[in-house]
């Protein structure tokens, strides 16, 4: 066997991985102006994000994060802390698992849903720093709200494959894999689908 | 510095022995069909047949008794697919007198997905539970067999956490309903002593891979009274019970391991017991919430599956990697599908505990130096892990 290690998993990854930035260490003590978890202990990854944000101009100034996950999952999350800082909170906002895969070199097919949960976690840590601050008007719940816990798919990408022609339940779990694996959620997405079809071809 | 290179997961496949390496390297130059009647044929005859007589004098059963299959996977394959034989010529059919397979909830996926297709051919199909160290509930199993006769399918010792089934007394039990049984002895075999007529079951699954001999080489007994129907039609190889010809390298290959087997295994068995011992009590001393699965005496002397709540298996899988240790996990992660191991599920342990789970399991290749390596670095790894964890397990990540 020689010394370079061969993995599924990209240069990027594997460095990420082995040398984790902005881990939240001190989390008693952090002053956090947002913070957000999702994750779901049943599929295996949980992903807790705290955030600093310049007030004024509406940009993050630090990010720190906790994940218990696989390889992939504590990539994703660190690879995406040093993605935001500097951002502004809507740019921010609007980071995709894709965005967080291509930033990492790529990830195997059935890593993306299940192990990237970092984007779901900042959104929440966003959102929570608006409703702290009176700004309720910004919060898009049903966006970033996780529908399918299983894959770990949010009302946005709901809504983005009814953009992309999705016109039933079917046609969701093909184009994003929600509401596959434990069905649970498929009354909601239903209801979402409804609500996105009227929204963007009904009204 | 060579970094050092420690496996410990044999039982995922194990290195070819030397010895068998050399026997390969001089059969390789007999190259006949053993089918053929000329000399090259029947060289390789004669290869093959010392081989069977080995492996069949290994298990305690004649060498009739024997067929080569192309893996494990396709024995389980073999004995499970008689059921769904349609023919009335068939000599298993017996008007249709098995009609039911009953087998356990911690199968082998070779086993389980077979009998799940099965269920779908009209075949009923019964799964018995296991108790909390993997024990199957032999009372479920009485109440099952009460109802007709059946093909009983239960593994010898179980892949995952090690735990040992007391087959001999299954088998006297399948036999008092009028039953056949079958057991999976893949990982067992090799491990502790296996005999057929002691343990007293129709089917008994083997493999060469598992015991240091080469891949893709299988086999199966068969109870000389028991009825049979072939997976593989079209030949007169192994008996009319397994067409192709026969894979004389793996056979040969196979031969040679057991014999090995005879030799090295009751000395390694307690070297690798005693490395148990020390791993677990190391272990158990080093980090705080550990958890062990499996029983912890009716067990395989090489296989430690361990839990570390707040730690994902895949996570210490690969981090171990990095510093040379090879085992492997039952988190979802690394299955490539959603479900943690369900062998560990079905131990009744908390799904946390399933997805922070290892797999170490030695072999004759493993030193007390790869001990003492494992002990030191796995509670660090641990560490970094619970460190970076939402899952609170204190400030030192529960390492003492």
């Amino acid at each position: 066997m020689n010394t370079k290690i061969d993995w599924a998993y990209s240069e990027k990854l594997k460095e990420h991985f082995i040398n984790p930035r902005n881990v939240l260490e001190d989390e008693e003590s952090y002053q956090d102006d947002g913070k957000g978890i999702v994750g779901n202990m049943k599929c295996g990854d949980e992903m807790l994000i705290v955030i600093k944000v310049d007030k004024e101009k509406g940009i993050i100034t630090d990010c720190k994060w906790k994940t218990y996950g696989c390889a992939s999952a504590i990539a994703s999350t660190s690879i995406l802390s040093e993605m935001v800082i500097g951002m502004t909170l809507e740019d921010a906002y609007n980071i995709s698992p894709k965005d967080i895969a291509k930033e990492l070199g790529g990830l195997p097919v059935h890593k993306v849903h299940c192990s990237v949960l970092g984007d779901k976690a900042l959104k929440a840590a966003i959102n929570d720093y608006y409703l702290r601050n009176g700004m309720e008007d910004k919060v898009k719940k049903d966006e970033a709200r996780v529908v399918c816990h299983c894959m770990n798919v949010t009302g946005q990408e709901i809504e983005e494959a009814v953009l992309d022609g999705a016109r039933s339940f079917l046609d969701i779990q093909e184009k994003t894999k929600a509401g596959t694996v434990c069905s649970s959620c498929k009354e909601e997405i239903i209801d979402l689908l409804d609500k996105y079809k009227k929204k963007h071809f009904e009204e | 510095m060579i970094p050092r290179k420690v496996y410990m997961d044999n039982n995922a496949t194990t290195p070819l022995h030397p010895e068998v390496k050399k026997e390969l390297i001089k059969a390789m130059d007999v190259f006949g069909n053993p089918s053929s009647m000329h000399q090259f044929g029947q060289a390789a005859k004669i290869m093959m047949r010392e081989a069977r007589e080995s492996v069949a004098s290994f298990i305690g059963c004649s060498p009739e008794e024997i067929i080569f299959t192309g893996s494990g996977s396709e024995a389980n394959n073999t004995v499970l697919s008689i059921l769904a034989c349609p023919s009335k010529q068939c000599s298993f059919f017996e008007g249709g007198r098995y009609k039911k397979v009953i087998t356990s909830v911690i199968e082998h996926p070779c086993v389980m997905e077979t009998v799940k297709c099965l269920s779908d051919r009209d075949i009923e199909v019964k799964y018995i539970d296991v108790d909390r160290y993997g024990k199957i509930k032999i009372g479920e199993l009485e109440q099952e067999l009460k109802k007709g006769p059946a093909l009983v399918s239960i593994m010898t010792a179980n892949n995952e956490i090690g735990t040992i089934q007391d087959i001999r007394s299954i088998s006297q039990l399948v036999h008092q309903y009028n039953s056949l049984i079958h057991t999976d002895a893949v990982q067992a075999v090799g491990k502790i002593p296996i005999d057929v007529n002691d343990l007293g079951v129709d089917f008994l699954t083997l493999s060469a891979h598992k015991i240091y001999g080469p891949k893709g080489i299988g086999a199966l007994y068969i109870h000389r009274n028991t009825p049979f129907c072939p997976l593989i039609r079209g030949g007169h190889q192994e008996g009319g019970r397994r067409a192709g010809t026969e894979n004389t390298l793996g056979i040969v290959g196979f031969g040679k391991a057991v014999e090995l087997r005879k030799i090295e295994m009751p000395a390694e068995h307690k070297r690798l017991l005693k490395f148990k011992e020390k791993l677990r009590e190391r272990l158990k001393n080093k980090i705080e919430h550990i958890y062990f699965n499996g029983h912890p005496e009716d067990s395989l002397a090489n296989t430690l599956n361990v839990s570390f709540p707040g730690a994902e298996g895949e996570s210490i899988l690969l981090y171990l990697d990095l510093e040379g240790i090879a085992v492997s996990t039952g988190s979802a992660c690394a299955s490539g599908s959603l479900d943690p191991s369900q062998v560990l599920l079905a131990t009744g342990i908390p799904i946390e505990y399933a997805h922070g789970s290892i797999r170490i399991s030695m072999g004759r290749e493993t030193t007390e130096e790869d001990i003492d390596y494992m002990i030191e670095v796995l509670p660090c790894i641990i560490k970094k892990i619970r460190s970076m964890s939402t899952v609170n397990m204190g400030s030192t990540g529960g390492v003492k």
